[in-house]
């Protein structure tokens, strides 16, 4: 390839070794030639000493270690508290693409939480056979105390993360809807944080949307929850709910607690009596109103859920049956983020909303249907295999990074449970420069934005680009050495 | 329209706070009886000095060591870096930043980030022969740290009823401290009340008083002429030294106070219990204490000082949910 070759002899530090392959490049459109919004960039890129660039990182890295920016890793006794590894080369996205993919989730969380409502209710969409009833049943995370049970503004959903993907081709997709407990929003601040210190003037001549009104909107969104009981006295009280210091996502806990200005809370805090759920106050019990929960559905109230969970409040289910407190996300959200449902959405948008899916899904085989079982028995070594209800990069099979072992292992499983799997093309996802070695090097990235629903939908303009930091790795989870980096969005 | 303060706490986090407080205070208090020693070590033989540690390790209350002849290395590690020790300075402050951590939404950021790098700091730290010559590099550190983690406090966090538990914490742990030093001191050491002490002796003394950060002030108020019943009367008595127990027990009460105030508990045991305390101390003349025995006077404002302890625990932290809804 001699145009290939005479671009890459143009290239100068810190792009001399910059790879290019099939995926797309969120920088370059050809070799050596950047997208027009990469071209500031690029430039100061050129002109930096790397020196200066490994300082900065550095300085990134201690400040991160010093505010005790850190996620917990399971299973690992020495050092359970890492940081999570920042690149600070932002991830820059032009204002066009951005009204399509805020569009794209406005629309897609409007008609999942009227998927949620339907299901939970009158389940037409069941009786009019666009989604399996069978499937939703047999759902892990649908949960049957939920049926008939009316939430505030009928939102399920206030608080979302939706995994997009950009394919070779240059458009969105959506990977994965996370309508549980999604976390990460605080890197987002973070990084932002640190990005303004590094690249100031590049930064404010750039003209990128702020995202530091995250904890502002979070909080009016789940004020906006407040349960009819309590609109005589004049504030809802709200709190944040933690499994605790133990839990991973720990320091994102206290930092949108203090960002919000609410109590953060341990089960053991709260107490409920005669349906009204109190905190243990040093002046006595306090009433909640509001619970924004990161404790999963599993371990919320012993009495309900889990017998053996110590982190949740125990009659907490029957409170919020009463309707003396408000739980967001609701309980029972995860039947619609199911992989298996997820192959529904375009569907179930269609049907409650009587538009076209403005973002698409990512192709997806449904293994209980035995034609798309055999297709994928046969092609293990090509496709990404899953677990319906799993998340965080655990119980994953990706085909042609695996051993023989490995796929075999994962076929007996598909074929012991096939309702518990799913199937995807490996996907290219694009690929952003990050500053690794004191250079610049191509990496795998995806685009986590975040969606909250309270009076109306609201989207900073950004979100979470998290990074598969290994060479050649797809798996950009922090738990399986992903990293992140700060997303400008432009604006127009 | 009434001034908006902040909403009462939650009780765990109270709690976190004022522990959090006591363990950062224990660390440097430690930090501080150890610099000290080693400091006054110089000028004595061994022997002289072999004394001393006993009444380091009673006044730390640290477990003591099997063997009768005590080997200055293995106590230093024993009460800095052993995290087998759960008081040694190591523990302290790793037990310190847990408390934070556990309520980190509530203090400053830049709290949080003082008290953890003071944590990396001393983690960071290995025991060795290098490390032994360049101690005090380690001790100033961690008073330092101290220091700064409270000045950092004082002027980055609201003085609400949170910062109303780090100084309860901070001075419950003083008093304590500072009284069982003196009960140590006086109960080990021979002394004549009325006496000038003379050189070895002098020493000793000396180092009661640098324990506590408080020769400096003995010496503007009295000279540097030191008799042991003005030692105690400065220790135990004295009104303005930050390490008196006088001083540490007026901190307590006011802190009390202000929390009976904000939580509308005025009638309750922990501020009753704290001012009756501040009372004795307020009144006591030193050579009537004296007289019925330094030690005995110690314990007995420890004993006081513990009671206070556990009202708090009762009254703030930990109530039963019955009387609670009473209310």
């Amino acid at each position: 390839m001699p145009l290939q070759e005479s671009a890459r002899a143009l290239f100068r530090p810190p792009f001399r070794n910059y790879q290019f392959d099939s995926a797309y490049d969120e920088m370059f459109e050809a070799p050596g030639v950047p997208r027009p919004h990469y071209q500031a960039l690029f430039q100061t890129l050129l002109e930096l000493p790397p020196e200066q660039m490994r300082k900065s990182q550095q300085a990134a890295d201690l400040s991160f270690l010093h505010q005790g920016i850190t996620f917990t890793v399971y299973g690992n006794d020495e050092g359970t508290e890492r940081v999570f590894p920042n690149d600070l080369l932002p991830r820059i996205i032009p204002h066009q693409e951005w009204r399509k993919i805020e569009s794209g989730l406005t629309q897609r969380i409007a008609a999942l939480n009227l998927f949620l409502e339907d299901v939970y209710h009158n389940g037409r969409i069941l009786a009019d056979g666009i989604v399996p009833r069978e499937l939703v049943y047999s759902c892990k995370h649908f949960r049957r105390e939920m049926r008939n049970l009316t939430v505030p503004r009928g939102i399920y959903v206030s608080i979302c993360g939706t995994d997009l993907v950009r394919l070779p081709d240059g458009s969105f997709a959506v990977l994965e809807d996370n309508l549980r407990v999604p976390s990460g929003v605080s890197y987002m601040l973070a990084n932002r944080k640190v990005l303004k210190k590094v690249f100031p003037t590049l930064f404010r001549d750039y003209g990128v949307c702020p995202v530091d009104h995250y904890a502002q909107a979070l909080l009016a969104t789940l004020r906006a929850l407040n349960p009819a009981s309590s609109t005589s006295r004049h504030e809802p009280t709200v709190v944040l709910l933690t499994p605790g210091v133990f839990n991973s996502a720990y320091f994102e806990h206290t930092f949108l607690a203090q960002q919000m200005g609410i109590e953060l809370v341990e089960g053991r805090d709260l107490l409920v009596h005669d349906n009204v759920v109190y905190m243990r106050t040093t002046a006595g019990l306090k009433r909640v109103d509001v619970i924004y929960r990161r404790v999963d559905d599993d371990f919320l109230d012993p009495l309900c859920f889990r017998r053996d969970s110590s982190l949740g409040v125990p009659g907490l289910f029957n409170a919020y049956r009463a309707g003396n407190i408000v739980l967001a996300n609701a309980v029972g959200t995860g039947v619609a983020d199911d992989k298996a449902i997820y192959a529904y959405v375009p569907a179930i948008i269609r049907y409650y909303l009587g538009e076209e899916p403005i973002l698409n899904n990512v192709e997806t085989y449904l293994l209980s249907d035995r034609s798309q079982r055999n297709y994928v028995l046969e092609h293990l070594d090509q496709l990404v295999v899953k677990a319906v209800g799993e998340s965080g990069g655990y119980g994953m099979l990706i085909g042609p990074h695996s051993t023989s072992e490995q796929r075999e292992e994962f076929r007996q499983r598909i074929q012991a449970d096939p309702r518990n799997y799913i199937a995807q093309p490996t996907l290219s996802l694009s690929r952003a420069p990050c500053f690794l070695e004191g250079e610049a090097q191509a990496r795998h990235v995806d685009l986590r934005p975040y969606i909250l629903y309270g009076d109306n939908v609201t989207l900073v303009p950004g979100g979470l680009t998290r990074v598969a930091l290994r060479r050649g790795s797809l798996v950009v989870n922090s738990s399986q050495g992903g990293g992140s980096k700060d997303t400008w969005v432009l604006r127009a | 329209m009434s001034l908006r303060l902040q909403n009462p706490m939650l009780s765990r986090v109270a709690e976190s706070l004022y522990w959090m407080s006591r363990y950062l205070e224990r660390a440097e208090h430690t930090a501080r009886l150890i610099d000290v020693d080693f400091e006054l070590r110089l000028d004595q033989s061994p022997e002289a000095s072999s004394g001393r540690w006993w009444r380091l390790l009673e006044a730390l209350q640290a477990p003591a060591p099997e063997q009768s002849t005590i080997d200055a290395a293995t106590l230093t590690h024993l009460l800095t870096l052993d995290k087998e020790n759960s008081s040694s300075i190591i523990s302290c402050i790793a037990a310190a930043r847990e408390n934070l951590r556990q309520v980190r939404e509530q203090c400053s950021s830049s709290m949080w980030e003082h008290l953890n790098r003071l944590y990396l700091q001393v983690n960071s730290t290995t025991s060795n022969e290098t490390w032994l010559l360049q101690s005090y590099v380690f001790f100033r550190s961690v008073r330092e740290g101290a220091h700064l983690f409270h000045g950092v406090t004082d002027s980055t966090m609201s003085h609400g009823e949170g910062w109303q538990y780090i100084q309860l914490g901070r001075y419950v742990e003083r008093t304590d401290a500072v009284a069982r030093l003196i009960g140590a001191y006086f109960s080990r050491l021979p002394y004549s009340p009325e006496q000038a002490v003379e050189s070895e002796e002098y020493l000793e003394w000396v180092g009661l008083l640098k324990n506590c950060a408080a020769f400096e002030a003995y010496c503007k108020s009295y000279t540097a002429e030191l008799r042991p019943l003005r030692v105690a009367e400065f220790l135990l008595l004295n009104p303005e030294c930050p390490h008196s127990v006088r001083f540490c027990v007026d901190k307590v009460h006011a802190s009390l106070l202000a929390i009976a105030d904000l939580t509308e508990r005025r009638q309750d045991l922990p501020v009753r219990l704290a001012g009756r305390l501040r009372a004795t101390l307020s009144f006591s003349q030193i050579d009537e204490v004296m007289a019925s025995g330094a030690t005995a006077y110690v314990d007995s404002v420890r004993q006081q000082c513990s009671q206070a302890h556990s009202a708090i625990h009762q009254i703030y932290f930990d109530y039963p949910v019955e009387t609670a809804l009473s209310h």
